[in-house]
């Protein structure tokens, strides 16, 4: 009797993986920086492009590194989030210009606002390999001591501020 | 930007010079790692822009003189097992690369299994109503047949 | 009013499926022959309206129709007629029409060549495929209409994917779902014969001309993907365990246990409750094809374009077929009765191998293309599992399988002789190992894997030799059935020649070249003669003309291009191939370098036409084998006492 149940029960096993895998994204790759310290970068200012910033700088605050570029189509749909997120002070926010011409990115920042402390120009995307980046937008929460805490790939949106980052950067902030 | 043109002009002469082994091995590495922004394909056949930078970053660790599984490593350690055709052998890739050859073994074993028992029991057929009436038509009717 | 036309007649076609899958059941159940009777004509009616729908859209693809969304998002009016034409399947929605378009062809087929079959039996059969029918034309009709209008029209569409603009399009896809759809035959005959309780060898004779049908077309369906996407990706790889691929590698693995599993249960009456169980699992895996490439689950660069919605529709029907019959199957099954006996060494289980081979290989490739899926959704986090692990997994799994059909032929039914099974293939296998070990030498360089993947196919055509000198020494007529066995078996032992001497031996070089130089690779000198622009009817290129010479005389003339489509702009590499029995010269255009200098990939290919010179024949095979003479001469005889009699009669000679 078992033997003829077998089959039945191996599709049951089956639809109900494939069932758990519609609600999934297979194109998603999850960041293994988690937990880890940020790479180092040493790079230049976008509006100040003598002048370099390096990530220790930011060393003992709470902060987020926004990824954008001009060209960047869905970059557009998160970056209303980003400028009232920078009006609220809640915390630093740094650009990662990716893979940018310096006059657009200027440009762009001019017509959509600029929501960040400073943006750092990373032309030939080499720091943004560093970082795991593999599609524009995404965003990094970075912890005080510099450990990656969180990544949100793709646009950041109002909801997944306030459910997500904001709460985990309160508690990193204490 | 002008970087990356000379070294890709660099990257061409060599490709003309008998550095065969280097290329080979490359490209091999290339076939190993998965574009991640394709719809599935290797780094070696894409033509994103991602793929390009990433291939860029092989050659140069490959220049550099760091070895396949160096080079390898430094890309999972930014983008995670995902970036690798050839799932790492680890417990939760335990059941894929030992699944079949297990289920291998335990189908042999059924198998010789039910071959011993079809071998020691042989089974008395029930004589369909058609498999009778061949029969009497061949043998001419039976004892038990009006 | 073409597609609303269209749209109408797949709507009629719905209803008549309805129907088709409900009142000949009844029938059946209730032994009313009127609605027994309705299975036919509701069949060929189906065929009609579903024709009728699929010509509808094929013309409005032809007539540039760009009202159409279909038409507008996957067509263009400067696309060549044959490629307006294919486009009609180049979608979601239309390849979706299409699966209908060749069930509805196996129903007619169904209808039309069953008169030796019990009408209630037919009626069940036809039952079932009308089920299906009911499924997908309601998905169609629900979630991915191919009629929906785009008001107001499109002034020009969107263009087919450059990739897809090539004789393969016309072809590959209309095969393969022949193939696919054609499962769903067996699946019925073995639904039927649960139902009714009449599951012997007479149902395995009717089965098996259905499933070797379906079985060639599938084959032919892979071979013909797999070569097109040799010629035209440009990397000159011709199989990449890519999901989809993977989706229709599954049913044939499958499908050709069960047609091995159909000959024992046709011959000797045994595996019935096994033959059936492989008819449901056949089709069920065309079904899970179905969903992997629709529904999103899994990254391919075949899968069409998804939506949520569709992929719960597929799952939900897929669960209720497949549940459906695996339920129906855990009841029945346990009241068939075994079978005969036979010994360890026979032919029974020789073919009994074969299933469980092919169900752990099919296990294998399943398991590699879920496995992301599994663990993402136990929250493990992303892998991938590309080519490295299924090469590394697939060819221990197979090389068993080879071994034993290189003995199968020869082995007696019931009881094989293994003193007179040494003696008939001790030359064969002197000979075998001999060229196996031999043959890496002539290409200059030795490796094991080689030689051992050699020694596989070398022994798999000795052994379908030595069966047939065997045959011809006892004066026993060759059938159909026969020919077509030795003929698959050879084709695969030509695939497997083909597969190790091109990766064995493959060579490739990316070279820098300006016009007039020459690459050297594997002995052909390749001489770069520079590149011109050429307009082609919808896109413009850069033709490169290489020479090929050999020794200084010149051999080809291979022109690769590189070309840029006009509407979606997307630049694709068009390879040149010189093709040869024994080679393949292969050359891709790269980039341009300055200077006039172009980069070029050439590839040297040995044998590996004949990776698809043995799908062939092994497709010819199966045309053979289908054709024999036992099937078709069962239509004029009274079919109860004949089948017996040549039961009765083949297994005491066998």
């Amino acid at each position: 009797m078992m033997r003829f149940l077998l089959p039945l029960g191996i599709l049951v096993l089956l639809v109900g993986f494939l069932a758990a895998g519609l609600t999934l994204n297979p194109r998603e790759v999850p960041s293994p920086l988690i937990g880890k310290p940020a790479p180092a970068f040493d790079l230049p200012i976008l509006h100040q492009p003598d002048k370099r910033f390096v990530l220790g700088d930011m060393h003992g605050k709470v902060w987020m590194l926004n990824v954008w570029a001009s060209w960047c189509v869905s970059c557009r749909d998160e970056h209303p989030v980003l400028v009232e997120l920078s009006k609220r002070g809640v915390m630093p926010i740094l650009g990662l210009n990716y893979k940018d011409k310096g006059e657009e990115a200027t440009a762009w920042l001019k017509q959509f606002g600029d929501p960040y402390s400073l943006s750092v120009v990373d032309a030939d995307g080499r720091i943004g390999i560093d970082y795991g980046v593999y599609g524009v937008p995404e965003t990094y929460l970075i912890d005080a001591d510099g450990v990656i805490r969180y990544k949100q790939i793709g646009p950041l949106t109002r909801a997944i501020l306030e459910e997500k980052v904001l709460p985990l950067a309160r508690t990193l902030a204490k | 930007m002008r970087i990356l043109f000379l070294l890709l002009c660099c990257v061409a002469a060599l490709g003309n010079a008998s550095d065969i082994p280097t290329e080979t091995r490359i490209r091999s590495l290339e076939e190993k790692l998965r574009c991640l922004v394709c719809q599935n394909q290797t780094l070696a056949d894409s033509n994103a822009e991602l793929a390009q930078d990433l291939r860029l970053k092989v050659r140069e660790q490959v220049a550099a003189g760091r070895s396949d599984d160096e080079i390898l490593d430094y890309l999972v350690q930014r983008y995670g097992d995902f970036v690798l055709y050839e799932p790492p052998f680890k417990a939760r890739t335990a059941l894929l690369w030992i699944g079949p050859f297990a289920l291998l073994a335990a189908a042999a074993a059924v198998l010789i299994g039910i071959l011993r028992r079809r071998r020691t029991a042989p089974e008395a057929l029930a004589l369909t109503p058609e498999d009778k009436r061949l029969v009497e038509r061949v043998l001419g009717p039976g004892r038990d047949t009006p | 009013m073409i597609p609303e036309l269209g749209h109408f007649a797949l709507i009629i076609a719905f209803a008549i499926a309805l129907v088709q899958s409900t009142l000949p059941f009844l029938g059946a159940a209730r032994k009313i022959p009127g609605l027994v009777a309705i299975a036919r004509p509701a069949a060929q009616g189906q065929f009609m309206f579903v024709g009728m729908a699929f010509v509808c859209l094929a013309w409005s693809f032809y007539s540039n129709d760009f009202s159409v969304l279909n038409v507008a998002s996957n067509s263009n009016s400067s696309l060549p007629t044959a490629y307006r034409i294919a486009a009609t399947w180049g979608s979601h929605e239309g390849s979706l029409l299409l699966w209908v378009l060749m069930l509805s062809v196996w129903m007619l087929a169904v209808s039309v060549f069953s008169r030796s079959l019990p009408d209630d039996m037919v009626a069940r059969i036809l039952g079932v495929m009308g089920l299906i029918a009911v499924g997908f034309i309601s998905f169609m009709l629900f979630t991915s209409n191919p009629f929906e209008r785009l008001l107001p029209a499109a002034v020009d569409g969107r263009d087919l994917n450059p990739l897809l603009q090539d004789p393969g399009m016309v072809f590959h896809p209309p095969m393969l779902y022949m193939g696919y759809v054609g499962f769903s035959v067996a699946f019925s005959f073995a639904i039927a014969a649960l139902i009714d309780g009449r599951l012997d060898a007479t149902w395995a004779r009717w089965s098996r001309p259905w499933t070797t049908a379906a079985w060639l077309f599938l084959t032919l369906g892979i071979a013909l993907g797999s070569f097109w996407a040799y010629y035209e990706l440009g990397w000159g790889g011709w199989w990449f365990w890519d999901p989809v691929e993977n989706a229709s590698f599954m049913p044939w693995l499958i499908g050709t246990a069960l047609i091995h599993s159909l000959a024992v249960t046709e011959k000797r009456g045994a595996f019935k409750s096994w033959t059936v169980l492989l008819a449901i699992v056949a089709f069920s895996l065309s079904l899970l094809g179905t969903f992997l490439v629709r529904s999103g689950v899994l990254t391919s660069v075949h899968a069409f374009a998804t939506d949520p919605k569709r992929g719960i529709f597929i799952l939900c029907f897929l669960a209720l077929v497949i549940g459906g019959s695996l339920s129906l199957y855990a009841v029945r099954a346990r009241k068939v009765s075994p079978g005969g006996s036979f010994e360890l060494l026979s032919r029974e289980s020789m073919l009994l191998a074969n299933s469980v081979l092919m169900i752990v290989a099919c296990a294998a490739v399943l398991l590699g293309t879920l496995y992301p899926l599994f663990l993402d959704a136990l929250g493990l986090g992303k892998i991938s599992v590309g080519p490295p692990y299924f090469e590394a997994v697939f060819a221990p799994l197979m090389a068993p399988a080879i071994l034993l059909a290189g003995i199968g032929p020869l082995v007696s039914w019931r009881k094989g002789d293994s003193a007179q099974l040494l003696r008939r293939l001790r030359w064969t296998a002197i000979i075998v190992l001999i060229a196996a070990l031999f043959t890496p030498l002539l290409f200059g360089r030795w490796a094991l894997l080689t030689s051992a993947g050699l020694l596989l196919a070398f022994w798999i055509i000795g052994g379908a030799l030595t069966a047939l000198t065997v045959k011809i020494k006892s004066n026993a007529k060759i059938t159909s059935a026969f020919a077509g066995m030795l003929l698959a078996h050879a084709g695969i032992g030509v695939f497997v020649i083909g597969v190790t001497l091109v990766k064995s031996y493959e060579a490739e070089r990316d070279v820098r070249l300006e016009p007039g130089q020459s690459a050297t690779l594997g002995g052909y000198s390749f001489r770069f003669e520079g590149v011109s622009e050429v307009a082609g009817p919808n896109y413009t290129a850069a033709r490169a003309g290489i020479t090929v010479l050999r020794d200084g005389a010149t051999i080809a003339l291979l022109a690769p291009e590189k070309r840029v489509y006009h509407v979606q702009r997307s630049a694709m590499s068009e390879a040149a191939i010189n093709s040869g029995i024994t080679r393949d010269l292969y050359v891709s255009l790269g980039e341009s370098v300055g200077d006039n200098a172009w980069t070029v990939r050439i590839h040297v290919k040995p044998f590996v036409d004949w990776i698809w010179g043995g799908c062939l024949l092994m497709a010819l095979g199966g045309l053979l084998a289908a054709s024999d003479r036992r099937y078709r001469a069962g239509a004029r005889r009274p079919e109860a006492a004949s089948v017996q009699e040549e039961t009765i009669v083949r297994s005491s000679t066998a």
